[in-house]
């Protein structure tokens, strides 16, 4: 049994903003599943005496002081930006008209 | 979506269903810098002058979290009667919208930094206990203004402007649990909590909880079941609500109107609504139903938070007087009814008073200043108490002027709007604008004759012993020394002149 169907990735394409065809859907769906079975084969070796872990160093409370530093200037932050308008990045449509 | 404007009266609603509240709250912290980078936090600067490659997510920044939101957190934490994680992590919160540069917010998920707390609220004399769930830590968005379309709102306009000033400024998540029972108070248990929680974050000193600037924000979630029912109904959750008042609104709002749609047979829709300011009433906005596909995992560019336990101790020995503690010690203090201390707490005027009184004012002469003359003009200019352009010492100065005879309360009033006006000290207004209470008694005298010699006719009967005639020309004294006369000095001097025994 695959660990990933076919609809799972037409939903994560959709999250991920991802306009995949329905081929693709087929192609990306065999490639995940070998991805997610591979991961799982870590999965076989954790027993009982090793804890979950996301982290792989052994440090916690790393933190900096409150206070501020310089950042980049208006004209520096916008530069990249694709659109800028009265000093602000400049985004497509965000929502459609109302249904 | 068209919006149907049916609603059922308030009693009626609540004679046929029963309301169960839950509020999330987020509260800006006012820390110096972000939460993840050292850009400033300053409200109101302009667009994109706050910002760095962290806040902007520019390839190969790395978050660092700042160690002040953490201490804050988790006082506001303790302050609520939560437990303190010994171990949590942050996490990412995955979605596509514009306001986060890095296509998430990092926050916190099944791992909160406070949990299981509580905050008790007094309405109308009884205490209401309000279950928290969880205080985490989490990062404000950027603003977005939306340009184009019919309504000036997200839906249909033609394209978005994002400023990232405010993204990355830490945000603590206040989350109630169910409330329940409040039954007719619900719309009031909303607003004392809100008005308890923005006062218990300012005692801490984490917040300026500004509602009108965004600081402190409320989501309102509002279910109806019918009387006597076991199941709750379905919850919706109205966003938007940034005035107390208005959260007391749009729990009415919402009850009125889910109850007329579920006693048309009609089903309640879980969706987010929107809180129109105007006209009190809220419109759906995006359905939830695709929205809550977040994929949080935790944030592999952040440490996990492990507080010390003797380190949360401090903090919880540190923490100031809370909010209740110090209401019931200031209302014994100033000795003034529950009722005067309601009105006070409503009109903001508790910290002005108390620092009013703490610039030597007596508590009835500063409670005087602020809920009368100061109060009337701040509802006139439509700003907030505490913004009018005056302090607590320079009030002080008044009451002490007054009550050394130098001013009247009169006089004292063209002082407090030459201290809102700008033009300087208390003792500067009085100098330059030629107020000080006439006390040479030479001039009070010459003052008198004039009035005398012009109102013959009174003045004639004060002598023949009609006494109450004096008023007449007290008012004449007082009109021509312009209000400066001390009117008691002056029918003193009047009845002596018209050798009449005071």
């Amino acid at each position: 049994m695959s660990a990933i169907t076919r609809d799972e990735v037409a939903h994560l394409a959709r999250l991920s903003r991802l306009a995949l065809a329905d081929d693709e859907l087929e192609h990306y769906a065999t490639q995940l599943d070998d991805i997610i079975g591979a991961v799982a084969r870590v999965a076989e070796v954790a027993t009982d005496d090793i804890p979950p872990s996301s982290h792989a160093l052994p440090l916690t409370n790393v933190y900096r002081p409150d206070e501020v530093r310089p950042g980049l200037t208006p004209e520096q932050a916008l530069a990249a930006a694709p659109a800028v308008e009265d000093g602000r990045f400049r985004v497509p449509r965000i929502l459609g008209e109302e249904a | 979506m068209t919006t149907t404007r049916s609603v059922m009266p308030f009693d009626e609603a609540l004679e046929r269903f029963e309301p169960v509240l839950g509020l999330e709250t987020h509260v800006e912290l006012g820390t110096e810098s972000k939460m993840f980078c050292g850009c400033p936090t300053a409200f109101g600067a302009p667009p994109n002058t706050q910002v760095c490659p962290v806040c902007l997510a520019l390839p190969g920044a790395l978050p660092v979290a700042n160690d002040q939101a953490i201490e804050s957190t988790i006082r506001i934490g303790l302050a609520l009667n939560c437990t303190i994680a010994e171990w949590c992590r942050f996490a990412r919160k995955n979605y596509f919208y514009p306001d986060m540069p890095k296509n998430y917010q990092i926050s916190q998920y099944d791992e909160p930094l406070c949990t299981d707390g509580h905050l008790d609220v007094e309405v109308d004399g009884r205490t209401v206990r309000v279950e928290i769930e969880r205080v985490h830590l989490e990062e404000d968005t950027g603003k977005s203004t939306h340009v184009g379309g019919a309504t000036g709102r997200i839906h249909g306009a033609d394209y978005s402007i994002v400023d990232y000033n405010r993204a990355g400024i830490p945000l603590v998540e206040i989350v109630t649990r169910p409330i329940a029972g409040t039954d007719r108070l619900a719309p009031e248990v909303a607003r004392a909590y809100v008005t308890e929680l923005r006062e218990l974050m300012r005692s801490l000193g984490v917040s300026d909880v500004r509602m009108e600037q965004g600081s402190l924000r409320c989501d309102v979630n509002v279910s109806l079941m019918p009387r006597g029912a076991a199941e709750w109904g379905t919850r919706t959750e109205t966003k938007n609500v940034n005035s107390l008042r208005s959260v007391e609104r749009a729990v009415r709002g919402e009850i009125e109107r889910q109850a007329a749609v579920l006693a048309d047979g009609g089903r309640i829709v879980q969706e987010t609504r929107h809180f129109h300011e105007d006209t009190g009433a809220t419109t759906s906005g995006r359905s939830k139903e695709e929205a809550q596909d977040y994929r949080y995992f935790p944030e592999p560019d952040l440490l996990p938070i492990a507080p010390a336990p003797e380190w949360v101790e401090e903090l919880r020995a540190r923490l100031p007087e809370l909010p209740t503690a110090r209401r019931r010690r200031l209302q014994a203090e100033w000795g003034v009814s529950d009722l005067d201390m309601a009105a006070m707490r409503n009109a903001d005027a508790v910290d002005l008073v108390e620092a009013t009184v703490a610039a030597g004012a007596p508590a009835a002469d500063a409670r005087k200043w602020w809920m009368g003359e100061l109060a009337r003009r701040a509802n006139e200019s439509g700003t907030a108490l505490a913004d009018l352009p005056i302090e607590p010492g320079q009030i002080a100065r008044v009451v002490e002027l007054v009550a050394s005879g130098a001013l009247t309360d009169k006089l004292a009033r063209q002082v407090l709007e030459g201290l809102l006006a700008g033009e300087g000290s208390p003792d500067e207004i009085v100098e330059a604008r030629g107020l000080r209470v006439v006390s040479d008694e030479g001039e009070l005298i010459a003052i008198i004759d004039q009035v005398l010699a012009a109102n013959t006719d009174a003045a004639d009967k004060v002598r023949a012993g009609k006494v109450a005639a004096a008023g007449a020309l007290v008012g004449g004294v007082m009109k021509a020394s312009r209000g400066k006369a001390d009117a008691a000095r002056a029918r003193e001097l009047i009845l002596q002149r018209l050798g009449v025994a005071g």
